[in-house]
């Protein structure tokens, strides 16, 4: 029932068939549990979160704090109300950025960084923000030691991603977090790839600002997001969006308090009721088996392609190094035309082109033609891999008469 | 025959503190209930943690350093 409409426009045969690889973009399928709490909360809750004192109101306050929990436990976070909710990683990276930031500060960037990150910094550019970028290496590996260097008086923040979405590879966040902390510098973590892919513990890894999205591995749905902001630095980030909070409704000022400062409107409690499900299903499997389940993914496909000719690979071959995203190209075929293909011929989901994060594929020498991106989730196969494996091998064999037909 | 039971409040800033200070007081198993914040006591439409004033100390205790509670008022 819960697919009626996908089935109306795509057939069952269709769907049976389809290998889905774009898991950077939004992770699909979903647990089930995630599909279960949105509906429960539709059908038998509906109601709004902190804005009324009824029973309904209660019980949706409740399965948003219940969400705030789950993620506290993921992350490391002792205290839940120290995460924002936004609509997504985008949105708590603008608030992390441009409510922090001010004209005259530094700040100091990776050279790997998606534009959700970069058009924010570069905005802020604009007026009168100094920017540093630390160039990465051409398998897109930050040496932390190269952040030193470009430390000046008026650095107020380093931001980073944990791994690259293009690459997939893992940026050295503990060490660069401990530089960070050394110097009185705020650490922002883009874990927009990585929450719930990876361990996160933002003590350890001294993250004083962690943007993630929910609808990646976090399992949620799209339009859930969120911010967890270091105890005290609430007091020197502004909010981007002002409004009612459903708390201190006498005075016409913002709240100065987590999360009601940044929480301005009503939240997505139907895409929380299943953000929560997503990050509970993770913390049952346990993130060790979800990140071991996907290298095992990644060290498949690496494997099959790296001596195939014709298949320009990037980031690590090590699978241990990076996230289960891979990019390659197919020579003398585009981005585009390669997954044209895979979709049309082999059914398989890819993304192809800049990621949206052109500074990344400069980096890696892929600018601007792109790369074909698989990213793996945690209810791929490795069957399903040794198809694209198979269907890849196909396409260099026959791309001539592709190229011709098409 | 019983006393009548004497209640307190505690009042907090936001709906997400008094969730918070639920969750706190469900996992330690102290009897507690949600309610309306009553009309004599503020204006705000949001509701606040009601419990028998026996308990007023133990709550105290394992709020601290916790949820921030504004203040504890006798009904």
């Amino acid at each position: 029932m819960i697919y009626e409409t996908a089935q109306k426009t795509i057939s069952d045969d269709a769907l049976m068939k389809t290998i889905y690889f774009d898991n950077a973009a939004t992770s699909w399928p979903k647990p089930e549990d995630t599909l279960v709490a949105m509906n429960l909360y539709s059908q038998s809750i509906g109601a709004s979160p902190g804005r009324s004192g009824h029973r309904l109101s209660i019980e949706a306050g409740r399965v948003v704090f219940e969400t705030r929990d789950a993620l506290a436990q993921l992350f490391g976070i002792h205290d839940p109300l120290r995460i924002v909710f936004t609509k997504n990683a985008t949105e708590a990276l603008n608030i992390a950025i441009s409510g922090l930031l001010k004209p005259g500060d530094h700040a100091i960037t990776s050279s790997m960084e998606h534009n959700s990150v970069m058009r924010p910094l570069r905005s802020l550019e604009d007026k009168g923000l100094e920017l540093s970028i630390i160039p990465c290496s051409g398998q897109g590996d930050l040496n932390p030691d190269d952040i030193v260097p470009h430390i000046q008086k008026n650095t107020r923040a380093v931001i980073l991603t944990h791994a690259s979405n293009v690459t997939g590879t893992i940026l050295p966040v503990a060490d660069v977090g401990k530089i960070a902390r050394e110097h009185g510098l705020i650490f922002c973590v883009d874990a927009a790839q990585t929450a719930g892919a990876i361990p996160i513990d933002v003590d350890e890894m001294l993250i004083d600002l962690l943007a993630f999205t929910g609808h990646k591995s976090l399992f949620g749905p799209q339009g859930t997001g969120g911010l967890y902001i270091r105890n005290g630095l609430e007091k020197v980030i502004a909010p981007v969006m002002t409004g009612g909070t459903g708390s201190k409704s006498e005075f016409e000022e913002q709240p100065d308090f987590m999360p009601d400062k940044y929480e301005s409107g009503t939240l997505n409690t139907i895409g929380l009721a299943g953000l929560g499900a997503g990050v509970r299903y993770i913390l049952s499997q346990g993130i060790d088996a979800i990140r071991a389940s996907e290298e095992v993914l990644t060290t498949a496909f690496l494997r099959g392609v790296q001596s195939m000719d014709g298949v320009i690979l990037y980031g690590h071959r090590n699978a241990s190094r990076r996230i289960a995203v891979v990019s390659f190209n197919i020579r003398d075929m585009s981005p585009s035309e390669v997954a044209l293909a895979l979709d049309e011929r082999y059914h398989i989901m890819s993304r192809p082109g800049l990621h949206c994060a052109p500074s990344a594929h400069k980096t890696i020498g892929t600018f601007p033609a792109g790369t074909n991106r698989f990213s793996f989730g945690y209810f791929n196969t490795v069957d399903q891999v040794q198809s694209a494996i198979e269907a890849i091998h196909q396409l260099i064999s026959g791309k001539g008469s592709y190229a011709r037909n098409h | 025959m019983t006393e009548p039971e004497e209640y307190y409040v505690a009042l907090f800033e936001s709906i997400s503190q008094v969730l918070r200070s639920e969750k706190i007081l469900k996992n330690a198993g102290i009897p507690h209930k949600l309610i309306p914040v009553p009309r004599h006591i503020s204006s705000d439409c949001g509701v606040c943690l009601r419990f028998t004033s026996n308990l007023k100390k133990q709550i105290e205790d394992i709020l601290a350093g916790k949820v921030d509670v504004i203040e504890m008022r006798q009904l």
